[in-house]
């Protein structure tokens, strides 16, 4: 037997017996260290007959690799029992609280603007903005409703001064005046925002939100207020089909106006929207009246569209099963953390408009 | 307006059932708001008489009443009226009934600590009248009727239609029946109105004053001498009460039924207290009457008033007066059917702020050339009933009606209906409306009836044709999914993204109302100018916010007394400065109560700071895209913030617009409003302040390039003055090499001991790279010098041994 293989077989042998680091690492200097077994023998290598040089270098390599595998498996071996047994100790209850994180949430009316806004920008509505106080020209009297107009009945207005010229908006509509008279047709916008009216009860409040919409151009007729307003409908309550129901009305601005039904039916107390033999109103519509689009500098005989308001909040509880309009402005933290929405729930297109 | 399909068959031909009717009314504009069956519920209101009154025990504005209901059961009732008394017929309302008017249904309850089983009602709880004060009188005759229900069996549903403010003509049963027959649901009734052929005189002089902004301008007439007024016969009544009204004479019957069947107003007075004549004229400023609602009314000039030679008579087509009404013992009438103008009408109801049954319909529009119909139909009626003799009808007027015509082009109706019907079908459907048609080329010459001054132009003409054939017949035209310009503008965007920025802070958004209480409000004012509201819904809500601030330290109070401790909010919407259109800013503003990590196992709790809300603001700035090496930051903030602990930042310091504030709310606000928490801590970014990008985020990006050379940390400390800030130490040491001090921290400040007074220890770290070379030793001590030098002779500190 030769040198090398007696070498093997011997520490082969020690290093199957269980050992510490101590003594693994002994027995690598006893092997690798400056006279260690292994190297004394690369030491001869030189004086090695050149016949058996070749050979007995090749060994020599091949034993010292499988030596010092061997030697560095056991230590990782032996660091990683090390370690575990470490890790044992630092066992903790992981049952225990996490740190402490708030969440924030977005309002209801909120989402649900950016919810109108996705579906209207599909179809090529831009939005647009108006302020909250308005002059009495742009809310009634340039909206074909002039002063001693019954219709102003409707609209328990607030006033901010006693000639009744400034107010607070009781609609979205003069954001349809102020629109047309900065720029030229066609039109196509949306307009969410703010409304107030002096009225409150379970549900009126005397503040609410609605969204206008108007589109004028060339030949726009009624079957394209259907069509859009159908297809709002169905996409914001994500159904297929949808019961919807015009029927006429009247608004001074609009001419021929019409209000807008949509079915539902009741089930274990839940409102099922677009079934059923109810009919619930949602919104009023029409075309824009002639003298609206005269006041506002637009010819009416070469442009006509229609124009329509949606309640926001209404909109909201029906999709959201909100009872109590109310609810809406009065701030309870239970109420808005149950409600709201997370702030990385941003209704999108492709997406999907919610979760 | 309330109806009764009876009623409505006294002007329409028809076999269909009431069922279709409800549906075909619905569809053709008439809107059904609901339908009513008077019986069942209304049974349950019966006649009763207060039998014993004692003094309620712990209220000493309330009675209780002994109640006999009939076969001797005797109810205990609470009741607050001061007309209640023993002996007296009333209408009692049992536990379980729908009080008509409120639509609550009664329980037995606890007043005060007294049982009350049931209700006394006043009339107008049972919609009978508009009368409130106190409990229903009835008359002796009821009392055979103790126990019995007082509204009579009915098996009739009420349908309570909303008719639109342009639609008059059907606010007269007869107009919804032309609408419902035009649309088909069955034929009109002829019903024309036989002539009075009457030898008698006129007596009674008329005369309407050609003054400016006379409101009438027809007034018609006719005396009837010689009457005998009593009850209305039974058919009357019972269609008075069949759709809710409460019969009173048979001449009011007979007015107020004219009026319900055709809407045509009428007034009757008692003509022997009339002196000489009539006079219609515009009233003077201070003059006064009392009116039939008992109120005594001081006129303002200028309003039209129906009067004779000793004075006011009545307002017309408003109210008539007490001194010339009529009763029971009236022998002569004077019936009047006038034309008021709706615009004259509408100011002097809401002047004197009243609102009657025939204001309703004049400031509405009624029909000019009904005032003979109605003096014909009304005066045969009270010959019929009461007797006497009717005079020949004198009719005054100032101006003369002319028929409105309206030339029609056909086409324009599929031009905005987007469907077609034929030229036969839209004149038909015309002609059943009352229109005079006459085809005249390609055009039709319309004659408007003079029931509808609603109409006046084509497009009106294209409404009535769409509401007539049916809106169901409008198509559906699928909208085209194309985008031609973008949906948000850069503001919008920017909206959208600060308030999605702020909530994943940890702030819940809420929305409050744009007005608030001024006590509140004056907390967070500043020196903005206040905004009232001159008609408030409450003096709590009367002046438009100046700042959001207002509403949530009111909603977090409320929110502390819910039991919640640790609570951030925000909103983002208008603060007003002024009260025109646009003085108004769009504000982020949130709020932040309590602790951080109170009750932690794991965390030391601590109170919410000023340096919490500075990172909320500069994060969410800077996540907006703005550029934080550019922010400027001072202490300058408005009163309501805590002096020494809040600050205002601009997006860049050549900038003079505030961008947003933030800090501690003054502590002297927490204990005005009572509040009761460790800390209040709150911010505003003022949206309008802050300068929309011309580029894009992404071309606003430099080039990247990055070194790979190695860098090098240099701590500092300096010993300077307190009042010396921070960041302005920053900015020194940042500007005393750009290419190589890449980045500057504060890691500890320290006041106290071994600190001279007025002074303290800032520690710094700075990071120090080029992009050319590795730095050595000599390259690093070289701008450590200059570093210390600068920062020495810049803000006068001392680098700390």
């Amino acid at each position: 037997m030769s040198d090398l293989k007696k070498i093997k077989d011997e520490f082969f042998s020690k290093l199957s017996g269980k050992l510490d680091i101590a003594e693994i690492n002994q027995i690598k200097s006893d092997l690798f260290g400056k006279s260690g077994l292994i190297s004394t023998q690369f030491k001869k290598i030189g004086a090695i007959a050149e016949s058996e040089r070749k050979k007995f270098a090749s060994d020599l390599n091949i034993i010292k690799d499988e030596l010092q595998d061997l030697i560095s498996s056991k230590i990782n071996e032996l660091e990683s029992a090390e370690i575990s047994k470490k890790l044992e100790k630092e066992k903790i209850d992981i049952t225990l609280p996490e740190r402490s994180f708030v969440r924030g949430k977005i309002h209801p009316v909120s989402q649900t603007i950016d919810i109108i806004s996705s579906i209207f920008s599909e179809i090529g509505f831009s939005v647009a903005e108006g302020p909250d106080v308005e002059n009495e020209y742009n809310n009634f009297t340039a909206l074909n409703t002039p002063e001693n107009h019954p219709a102003r009945d409707m609209h328990d207005t607030f006033y901010l001064d006693e000639k009744k010229q400034k107010l607070l908006r009781t609609h979205t509509s003069p954001v349809q005046i102020r629109t047309m008279l900065k720029d030229k047709p066609p039109f196509k916008i949306i307009a969410p925002g703010r409304t107030y009216r002096s009225d409150s009860d379970q549900t009126h409040s005397p503040m609410f939100h609605q969204v206008e919409g108007l589109h004028i151009d060339k030949n726009i007729n009624m079957g394209h207020l259907k069509g859009c307003l159908n297809y709002f409908i169905k996409e914001f309550f994500e159904v297929d089909k949808i019961k919807m129901r015009f029927r006429p009305s009247h608004f001074p601005f609009t001419e021929p106006s019409a209000e807008v039904d949509i079915g539902y039916e009741m089930k274990n107390g839940k409102i099922i929207i677009g079934e059923g033999n109810q009919w619930l109103e949602i919104l009023g519509c029409g075309m824009v009246h002639p003298n609206v689009l005269k006041n506002v500098k637009v010819d009416p005989s070469k442009f006509q569209g229609y124009a329509f308001g949606i309640g926001i909040d209404r909109l909201a509880m029906l999709k959201y099963g909100i009872n109590d309009l109310r609810a809406f402005f009065d701030c309870d933290y239970r109420w808005l953390n149950h409600f709201g929405f997370d702030p990385l729930d941003v209704p999108t297109n492709y997406r999907g408009l919610s979760r | 307006m309330i109806i009764t399909f009876d009623w409505l068959k006294d002007h329409l031909k028809t076999n269909l059932r009431e069922k279709n009717l409800l549906e075909q009314l619905t569809n053709i504009g008439l809107e059904v708001e609901s339908i009513e069956r008077l019986s069942a519920d209304n049974e349950l209101f019966k006649v009763a008489e207060i039998i014993k009154i004692e003094k309620h025990p712990n209220a000493d504005r309330l009675k209780v009443c002994d109640v006999n209901i009939g076969e001797n059961d005797i109810k205990k009732v609470v009741c607050g009226a001061e007309n209640a008394r023993e002996g007296l017929l009333t209408i009692y309302a049992p536990p379980g009934a729908i009080i008509p008017k409120t639509k609550t249904k009664l329980a037995v309850t606890k007043i005060r600590g007294v049982t009350s089983y049931g209700m006394l009602c006043s009339e107008s709880e049972l919609n009978l009248s508009y009368e409130s004060d106190g409990i229903t009188e009835l008359k002796k005759e009821f009392r055979k009727n103790i126990g019995k229900s007082y509204f009579s069996k009915s098996k009739v549903n009420l349908i309570d239609l909303s008719i639109t403010p342009n639609r008059p003509d059907c606010l007269g049963i007869r107009g919804i029946a032309r609408d419902l027959a035009a649309s088909g649901f069955g034929k009109l009734v002829d019903l024309e109105e036989k002539k009075i052929h009457s030898r008698n005189k006129h007596t009674l002089k008329v005369k309407i004053n050609k003054e400016k902004g006379q409101g009438c301008t027809a007034f018609g007439s006719c005396l009837i001498t010689n009457v005998k007024n009593s009850e209305s016969p039974k058919w009357l009544k019972d269609k008075l009460t069949s759709i809710g009204q409460k019969p009173i004479s048979a001449i009011v019957d007979i007015t107020n039924y004219v009026m319900l069947d055709v809407n045509r107003p009428l007034h009757a007075y008692d003509a022997d207290k009339i002196e000489k004549g009539i006079i219609v004229r515009n009233s003077k400023s201070g003059e006064e009457f009392t009116a039939l609602d008992n109120k005594n009314y001081k006129l303002e000039s200028g309003m039209c008033v129906i009067s004779d030679n000793k004075g006011i008579l009545g307002l017309g087509g408003i109210i008539g007066g007490t001194r010339s009404g009529t009763e029971f013992d009236t022998k002569n009438i004077l019936l009047e059917s006038a034309y008021f103008e709706p615009g004259s009408i509408r100011n002097t109801a809401k002047k004197l702020n009243l609102d009657t049954d025939a204001k309703f319909r004049f400031e509405r529009g009624i029909d000019p050339l009904s005032i003979e119909d109605g003096l014909n139909k009304a005066a045969k009626l009270i010959k019929e009933i009461c007797g006497g003799e009717i005079s020949k009808i004198d009719i005054q007027k100032i101006e003369t009606y002319k028929t409105k015509k309206i030339s029609f082009d056909p086409n324009i109706f599929e031009k905005i209906s987007g469907f077609k019907i034929s030229l036969k079908e839209m004149i038909k459907i015309l002609e059943n409306l009352g229109f005079g048609v006459k085809s005249d080329k390609k055009r039709l010459k319309l004659g408007v009836p003079s029931w509808r001054p609603d109409i006046s132009q084509e497009v009106d003409i294209v409404e009535e044709l769409v509401r007539i054939s049916g809106y169901e017949k409008i198509k559906n035209i699928e909208p085209i999914k194309q985008r031609k310009k973008s949906t948000l503008n850069k503001f919008q965007k920017l909206f959208h993204f600060l308030q999605r920025s702020i909530a994943s802070k940890g702030y819940l958004e809420a929305i409050t109302w744009s007005f608030t209480d001024q006590r509140y409000n004056d907390y967070f004012r500043d020196k903005k100018k206040e905004i009232k509201i001159i008609n408030p819904i409450s003096t709590e809500l009367g002046v438009l916010r100046n700042s959001v601030f207002s509403n949530l330290i009111m909603h977090i109070n409320k929110n502390l007394d819910r039991g919640f401790k640790d609570l951030s909010v925000f909103e983002i919407g208008p603060i007003f400065n002024g009260s025109n259109p646009g003085e108004q800013n769009t504000v982020v503003c949130g709020l932040s109560a309590g602790k951080k990590s109170r009750l932690s196992w794991i965390e030391k709790d601590r109170n919410v700071d000023v340096f919490d809300v500075k990172r909320d603001v500069i994060q969410t700035l800077v996540e907006a895209g703005y550029d934080s090496k550019k922010f400027f930051i001072d202490n300058k903030t408005p009163n309501y913030y805590h002096p020494g602990k809040s600050g205002r930042l601009f997006l860049d310091n050549r900038n003079d617009q505030v961008a947003a504030y933030f800090g501690e709310i003054h502590p002297n606000i927490l204990k005005q409003v009572d509040m009761k928490t460790e800390s209040l801590v709150g911010f505003e970014i003022f949206m309008d302040n802050l300068k929309l990008p011309e580029k894009t985020l992404n071309d606003l990006k430099v080039k990247f390039s990055f070194s790979d050379y190695q860098k090098s940390e240099r701590d500092f400390a300096f010993i300077i003055n307190k009042n010396v800030n921070a960041q302005d130490l920053i900015n020194v040491i940042s500007s005393v090499d750009e290419s190589l001090v890449k980045n500057v921290r504060v890691f500890d400040v320290y006041e106290g001991e071994n600190i001279p007074e007025n002074h303290k220890s800032i520690a710094i770290s700075v990071t120090i790279q080029s992009s050319e070379k590795t730095l050595n030793e000599a390259d690093l001590e070289q701008i450590n010098n200059l570093i210390i030098k600068t920062v020495e002779n810049k803000t006068g500190a001392k680098i700390r041994s």
